[in-house]
């Protein structure tokens, strides 16, 4: 039981490829793997966390006010998600810019909140949280790994394509510099969904 | 003057809040189905980031940056509450985006029926957080800045989902291979849009 709620948000039902959830906050944090995994760590601590959280809370918060206690509940998170990067990882926290703050409203946390921690005991809600998050992070981590690999020739900082293969050194490569703007990443995830789907041969969103 | 017209411009073309940011996707997606709604979903938006960027930059400006206190007490020059910011600033969108509903709801039936259903989701849209997180970096001068700066990105989210809206209903005709369907057809042609509004780059008024 547990094994299935871990290993569907990853491959059958990936929030990202397959529900159209979460898109919203991180795909401007493609361009480079590595704060692309800090940013996936990131948001699984708090959808698990915050699942966990709610979880407990859910037979005490009268369900008029849930919206509310949801949003303090995941925002005091992400403030301390946000905290904690800057006291440790200054160079990424800078590079991530308002994007950690934009975890709030990534519709990922919210759903999984109302649609699964709301109705489920603490430890599932909180490997439920903890596998969507994994779930948006693989999204997150192939994309950037397809931008820096052909925008900038490297991975993780480290080059990856020989130097002497560059036109500059009388080679035949050049890097794509489209891969490096904003327009990209929605072309790389949009042909990532097609794989994901030809693979499930689903067709949730036929229309 | 030259500087309040030259955000606005700017924040509809240059800096979309799609194209360049990626923010408000989910409902973007979501809500793009048809022009009718999809235009309803984009008026609310313009309303309420007209309503919540001005209160947050306030809220901004008086109590969260360091040293916003010293208004009141000289001795609290050294208060630095920016670590709130977050939580302040999703209250308050929350808040005000119930409050206009209430209102609207009292006062414009009409416009309550059309937006009505639109209003409560917005509240957790990435546009609206993501414009006053973007508001908080950028340090405008005066308020007028503010508000152009709300209906220069409000207009220019309208523009990407209702022109998202009209493609899709034209691509109900065509031939698209069945697991491209939906999903990943609209991020592509989101993209393609993207590079279109790329030529905008560096407009300076």
């Amino acid at each position: 039981m547990n094994k299935r709620i871990f290993l569907d948000p990853i491959f059958k039902n990936n929030p990202v490829s397959v529900l159209a959830l979460g898109i919203c906050s991180a795909l401007a944090v493609t361009v480079k793997l590595e704060p692309a995994m800090v940013m996936a760590l990131s948001v699984t601590l708090v959808t698990g966390f915050s699942e966990l959280i709610l979880s407990l809370l859910r037979n005490t918060v009268p369900n008029r006010i849930r919206i509310i206690v949801q949003l303090v509940v995941v925002a005091t998170l992400v403030i301390l998600v946000d905290q904690i990067l800057k006291a440790y990882a200054w160079q990424v926290s800078k590079q991530l810019s308002v994007f950690v703050g934009l975890i709030i409203t990534n519709c990922i946390i919210m759903g999984r909140i109302e649609a699964f921690a709301l109705s489920n005991k603490p430890f599932p809600a909180f490997v439920d949280g903890i596998a969507n998050g994994l779930g948006y992070g693989i999204i997150l981590v192939a994309v950037s790994f397809f931008r820096e690999l052909l925008g900038s020739g490297t991975l993780m900082g480290y080059p990856v394509v020989p130097q002497k293969w560059y036109a500059v050194n009388g080679g035949f490569y050049e890097n794509n510099g489209l891969f490096i703007l904003p327009p990209m990443a929605l072309i790389v995830v949009g042909l990532i969904v097609w794989v994901f789907n030809a693979q499930n041969d689903k067709k949730v969103w036929n229309k | 003057m030259e500087q309040i017209i030259n955000i606005f411009v700017r924040g509809i073309f240059v800096e979309n809040m799609i194209f360049a940011y990626f923010l408000g996707m989910c409902s973007y997606l979501a809500v793009s189905k048809t022009v009718k709604t999809a235009s309803g979903l984009g008026l609310a938006v313009i309303f309420v980031l007209l309503i919540t960027l001005p209160v947050n930059y306030l809220l901004n400006r008086y109590v969260l940056s360091p040293g916003a206190l010293a208004w009141i007490k000289p001795f609290w020059a050294e208060v630095d509450l920016s670590f709130l910011s977050f939580i302040l600033f999703i209250a308050v969108i929350a808040a005000m985006v119930q409050l206009v509903e209430m209102i609207v709801e009292k006062y414009a039936p009409a416009l309550y029926n059309n937006l009505g259903i639109f209003l409560p989701l917005i509240a957790v849209n990435c546009a609206i957080l993501g414009a006053s997180l973007f508001m908080q970096e950028r340090e405008f001068e005066n308020i007028l800045q503010v508000f152009s700066y709300a209906l220069g990105s409000g207009i220019g989210w309208f523009l990407a989902i209702v022109s998202i809206a009209a493609i899709r209903e034209k691509l109900s005709y065509s031939n698209i291979p069945a697991p491209m369907r939906g999903l990943g057809i609209a991020f592509i042609i989101t993209g393609l849009m993207g590079i279109a509004f790329m030529s905008f780059m560096g407009i300076q008024l």
